[in-house]
């Protein structure tokens, strides 16, 4: 039998991609929590991005399957504390969601902890061509975790992933 | 034999996740009816957030609960007089986007405050669940006050619309602030918020909102709707509980 490290552990889980944005892997976007190894016993931590999340079970699915496939007996545990936040993402995974043509959240401040704070002030940048001429279409995009923009300087619609 | 303090506990649960669970509902109605694409996109993400709420609150009571009970049983097996929501939430919108958005800001101002005690609780996982929901319903009241102070700040007929859809919940307002014994339990134990403590907060952010929106909370209301916490429904809900659970009582053995 194969005895791997945890850290191989999360090496393994870092090569599963977000299933709806799939340029960054489930552990950059910070659901994978915590990785405990007993013997072939594995018992993975996960937390949902958005309470509502459908891409969660299809995540735990697929990290079901690529521990089994490495000879390991998985036990995967849904968590909320700490809860879930985008300022877990390093600059390196900002910097794809870039590239993939989404624009990558900003640090989270007290405007987005306040429901009447203004938080649509500044400008968002476009991923295509940094412009900061850009403006909100929705607060609301095409997953949970993403809001829709359009650069006027490219006339290009944009996501952005929403800070929070 | 389960103690006084877990079967409160369990109530606190149900109370939650039925007000988030049947508020959602509603709201779905508008997936695919939105008045335009970015609302209908709104309006599916808002109501997927609070499915998601409940589903954490459900959870957590089935586990207090122990005896092999899923979160399904809680959303699909009970009738009407076990559900725990407030009587706001399962009000008809009659397809009043405005009605809507009134509902989803004055319930979500009181939503706010709930969760932002909450995260003080005592019990890791009510903490847990509400540092979690108040991120998405800050979101929620944020695009739900916006829509308030367009429609009520905006032209004749969408001022009058938004202040009847005002007119019409405010008399369903002060139930968000009931409570009983179980609560005092709650409250004795850190577990629970005394909800009359956050009822001056509320007022002041419901306030900031319609006083931009040049709205005019209404007065000498004859009658403040009441029940929710007894299981007491208005006639719509029974309607509402039908659609929501045909599927599952029909095929009790289907699967997801």
């Amino acid at each position: 039998m194969v005895v791997l490290e945890v850290s191989e552990i999360w090496n393994l889980l870092n090569s599963i991609p977000d299933p709806e944005v799939p340029a960054i892997s489930i552990v950059e976007l910070g659901v994978v929590r915590d990785v405990r190894l007993f013997e072939s016993n594995v018992e993975v931590d996960i937390t949902p991005t958005y309470s509502g999340c459908p891409a969660l079970k299809n995540m735990e699915e697929q990290i079901r399957a690529k521990l089994l496939l490495a000879g390991l007996t998985p036990q995967i545990k849904t968590i909320y504390k700490p809860a879930w936040t985008t300022d877990w993402m390093s600059d390196e995974t900002k910097e794809k969601l870039r590239a993939y043509g989404i624009a990558p959240p900003e640090k989270l401040s007290f405007e987005n902890l306040h429901p009447f704070a203004n938080i649509d002030k500044g400008p968002v940048q476009c991923p295509f061509c940094s412009s900061s001429d850009t403006s909100i279409t929705s607060r609301f995009g095409s997953t949970a975790c993403k809001a829709l923009h359009f650069c006027n300087a490219c006339c290009q619609p944009f996501e952005q992933f929403k800070c929070h | 034999m389960m103690t006084d303090l877990n079967k409160a506990l369990i109530e606190l649960c149900l109370r939650i996740a039925d007000n988030s669970l049947i508020h959602a509902q509603r709201i779905s109605d508008w997936t695919g009816h939105g008045p335009i694409l970015e609302e209908d996109i709104a309006m599916s993400n808002v109501a997927l957030d609070l499915i998601g709420q409940s589903r954490g609150y459900y959870t957590y009571a089935a586990q207090i609960e122990g005896n092999g009970k899923t979160e399904d049983v809680y959303a699909f097996h009970r009738g009407e007089r076990e559900f725990r929501n407030k009587l706001m939430v399962e009000q008809p919108d009659n397809k009043d986007f405005g009605f809507t958005m009134m509902k989803l800001f004055l319930n979500g101002c009181f939503d706010y405050l709930m969760f932002r005690d909450l995260m003080k609780s005592t019990d890791e996982t009510i903490s847990g669940l509400a540092a979690k929901s108040i991120k998405e319903v800050t979101y929620h009241v944020r695009h739900a006050g916006d829509w308030v102070v367009r429609l009520g700040d905006g032209t004749t007929e969408s001022h009058q619309r938004i202040q009847n859809s005002l007119n019409e919940l405010w008399p369903f307002t002060n139930e968000l602030f009931e409570q009983d014994d179980i609560d005092t339990l709650l409250i004795n134990n850190g577990i629970a918020f005394d909800k009359e403590s956050v009822r001056s907060e509320w007022t002041k952010m419901v306030n900031e909102i319609l006083t931009k929106a040049t709205l005019t909370i209404p007065e000498n209301i004859m009658y403040f709707h009441t029940g929710g916490l007894k299981g007491v429904h208005t006639e719509h809900f029974g309607f509402l509980l039908a659609e929501m659970q045909y599927l599952p009582r029909t095929y009790p053995d289907a699967v997801w």
